[in-house]
């Protein structure tokens, strides 16, 4: 057993109210800058939709992420030593700026310096790469809200496997639903991006599993950009260097939560530490699709077991990051409750942002002109829901509903008991009959029922002691760092000649 | 005289002022600006004509590029493997073809940053002055193995014996001084692309990523014990 411990991440997908507040502290803190213009490090996608970059799920478009052909051990699918240098100078897998859109802004001196006319003057659309006129066409989040849309929603990768009448219920009017689906980098344990990385630029660090680009080492080969399946590696057109999500490193060796966490409205964003076993990696990325999830799951070790314990501080995890790990709100979502799920765990990647699959209106029936709906049981709500399950499925459990139906169902569970509890107009014995089909206890309900609702910023934030300064004394006399670190590069990142 | 001073100045200062030039500037900005080696991709702002320009370009400069290398190395073997005319001129049209897919790649890659508005905010003056190099080196090469043929065998001959002077420290102008102006201004030009190489993008030809083909495919930083990767 080789114990080392992440970061990881769960997004309460049923708290997320699509505001963008999180893209925007992201891209005022690190990509506000000439290059990274484009880059959304943090986005908010709405689903069904087609995302940034345009339908980024769509493989046999972008190539991303790891491809298992029978009992072959899993290789890279844009990518491998083989392929490598007779690719470098072409790459046949990148996505070019079309593929997520031309940065612009506006002209707003037109407003001022105008000449006197009949028409007021307007700001027109600037490109920010070429400083002309442009047409805008496409945008971060062009699709936003465009739920039940023929020409973004009706073209989600994840609708593959529903049946036409799931597909037309989705975008008839009075059954139209959306839900937002906010992104950033997953910290994957099996990064593709690092092992696509030709020069070695992409590295995991190893104390707490942040993934991170070398910005000296990176050579703009651009393999990231087409193997990372979450299209969360950006290729900076201006400086040529790929960059992505740092999960604010700097912020959290500071202890506090990265930028997007830290601004989110409606507290949907959870961060603690998880153990894991090292040396199972490979065993649980190669499993067939359907124990993808539970192979995943099975990696997580339980920071209370004495035998962890031992282990993990024999593997030189210090105590203050064990301890960490015990109150972590991510390994109770995760391992606990069992609700959180990895988004597209057959890219395996093994990412650690975990999502809680939201909760639907379900599909009301008409009685004489009028929407009713009776719920018999607990499933027949989440099967009736307006997203089908198969749609979630594709999501957030590799094609295969069981694992998405059992988050449903709990959480599904869990309203119906705090219904009784507080509203009063469903009986008790039903709300407990339904948190025994969902394998759910009161206490487990009432855990759940804290942490989604009344959670503060130290519940949801869990931030593990970096011991940044002591890992620094081991390499280098903390006066000498003192006296050389600090101003970053000489000159600024400029781009090479 | 005049013409004796013009050849030292051209085939001895020059030849090592530039590779000087070379060495120093190339290890200096590694070590104090590792940061601005790159390949300076513009795939990413333009995809559609990349590869028609990008990969006929380097795939002819690379074996261009091995051939001189050769011929400067193993001028015997080389002239071994011409003394059966049939393998002359299977060398010397392979030789030509690959100096034409180098030309077609490079008019191709010129043509591609002045076409897209995107890819030409990108270029910078260094970029143009090395493709204006470039052109005419490559131009140059294409009309010697046109006009003076069997340059694989003259190169062997007359163009290494220079070379190694150069490179023994006991330069020796004779055969590179008998020669016609156009292999004269190839042989200057190509001091100069390399004096001029640690000043422009040219540097990411250092920096090919053979270690991939040998690393595991994950890449592990601790900070707290550097010597672990795994």
């Amino acid at each position: 057993m080789n114990i080392r411990s992440q970061v990881s991440m769960v997004f309460h997908l049923d708290k997320c109210i699509g505001c963008h507040t999180c893209s925007v502290a992201c891209k005022n803190v690190w990509t506000d800058r000439k290059g990274a213009d484009y880059m959304w490090w943090n986005n908010v996608e709405t689903k069904p939709g087609t995302g940034y970059p345009t339908q980024w799920e769509d493989q046999e478009q972008y190539h991303g992420g790891w491809e298992k052909d029978g009992d072959q051990p899993i290789h890279i699918k844009s990518t491998g030593k083989a392929r490598v240098i007779p690719n470098i100078f072409h790459n046949p897998h990148m996505p070019s700026m079309d593929d997520y859109y031309e940065p612009w802004t506006y002209d707003y001196q037109n407003l001022f310096n105008a000449e006197e006319g009949s028409d007021q003057p307007i700001a027109k659309p600037i490109s920010m790469i070429t400083g002309k006129d442009i047409k805008v066409e496409a945008g971060p989040n062009w699709d936003d809200d465009l739920g039940g849309s023929q020409i973004y929603a009706a073209n989600d990768p994840n609708l593959a496997g529903l049946s036409e009448q799931q597909r037309l219920q989705l975008s008839s009017v009075e059954r139209l639903v959306l839900f937002y689906l906010p992104r950033i980098c997953n910290h994957c344990l099996n990064p593709c991006c690092v092992a696509s990385c030709p020069s070695g630029a992409l590295y995991k660090r190893g104390e707490d599993g942040i993934v991170l680009i070398d910005q000296k080492k990176c050579r703009a080969w651009r393999s990231c950009v087409s193997a990372c399946p979450y299209k969360k590696t950006y290729f900076n057109w201006f400086t040529g260097k790929s960059e992505k999500c740092i999960l604010c490193f700097p912020r959290l060796e500071t202890g506090q939560a990265p930028a997007c966490f830290h601004s989110c409205v409606g507290r949907i964003r959870y961060l603690g530490v998880l153990l894991y076993d090292a040396d199972r990696l490979e065993e649980v990325a190669n499993l067939p699709d359907e124990e993808l999830v539970n192979g995943h799951r099975s990696l997580i070790l339980d920071p209370h077991d004495p035998e962890v314990i031992r282990k993990a501080q024999s593997a030189g995890i210090p105590d203050g990051v064990i301890e960490s790990a015990q109150q972590s709100p991510v390994y109770k979502f995760v391992m606990d409750w069992k609700i959180a799920l990895p988004p597209h765990i057959e890219y395996r990647t093994l990412p650690m942002l975990f999502y809680v699959p939201p909760m639907s209106p379900v599909i009301a029936n008409f009685e004489d002109g009028l929407a009713t709906h009776k719920m018999q049981g607990l499933f027949h709500g989440i099967d009736e829901s307006r997203i089908p399950m198969q749609y979630f499925a594709n999501l957030f459990g590799g094609g295969h509903e069981g694992v998405v139906r059992y988050a449903m169902g709990k959480q599904l569970a869990v309203r119906w008991h705090r219904r009784a509890e507080t509203v009063g107009d469903v009986d008790r014995a039903t709300a407990d009959r339904f948190l025994r089909e969902a394998n759910c206890t009161v206490e487990e309900a009432e855990a759940i029922y804290k942490l989604t609702s009344l959670c503060t910023f130290e519940d949801r934030f869990v931030i593990p002691p970096m011991y940044r300064e002591q890992a620094i004394e081991m390499v280098k006399e903390p006066h000498e760092q003192r006296a050389e670190a600090g101003f970053g590069f000489v000159g600024g990142p400029q781009r090479g000649g | 005289m005049s013409q004796h001073f013009f050849d030292q100045f051209l085939f001895v200062a020059l030849p090592y002022v530039c590779l000087f030039t070379f060495f120093l500037m190339t290890i200096y900005r590694y070590r104090a600006q590792s940061f601005s080696y790159s390949s300076l991709s513009s795939q990413f702002l333009e995809n559609k004509h990349h590869f028609w320009a990008v990969v006929p370009f380097h795939y002819g400069i690379l074996v261009v590029t091995a051939g001189h290398f050769l011929a400067f190395l193993i001028p015997r073997t080389l002239l071994a493997w011409n003394s059966v005319p049939w393998r002359l001129y299977v060398l010397e049209i392979s030789a030509l073809a690959f100096g034409i897919l180098t030309l077609i790649g490079l008019v191709g890659v010129i043509v591609r940053r002045l076409g897209s508005s995107k890819v030409r905010i990108v270029t910078t003056p260094t970029d143009w002055i090395l493709f204006l190099m470039l052109l005419v080196q490559t131009a140059s090469g294409v009309s010697l193995a046109l006009f003076y043929p069997w340059g694989s065998s003259w190169f062997a001959t007359n163009m290494s014996p220079y070379l190694w002077s150069i490179m023994k420290l006991a330069p020796d102008v004779t055969f590179v001084a008998a020669m016609p102006w156009v292999v004269k201004l190839h042989v200057v030009l190509a001091f100069l692309t390399i004096g001029f190489f640690p000043f422009t993008r040219l540097v990411h030809v250092l920096v090919i990523p053979n270690p991939y083909l040998w690393r595991k495919p994950q890449v592990v930083r601790w900070y707290s014990r550097r010597e672990k990767t795994r």
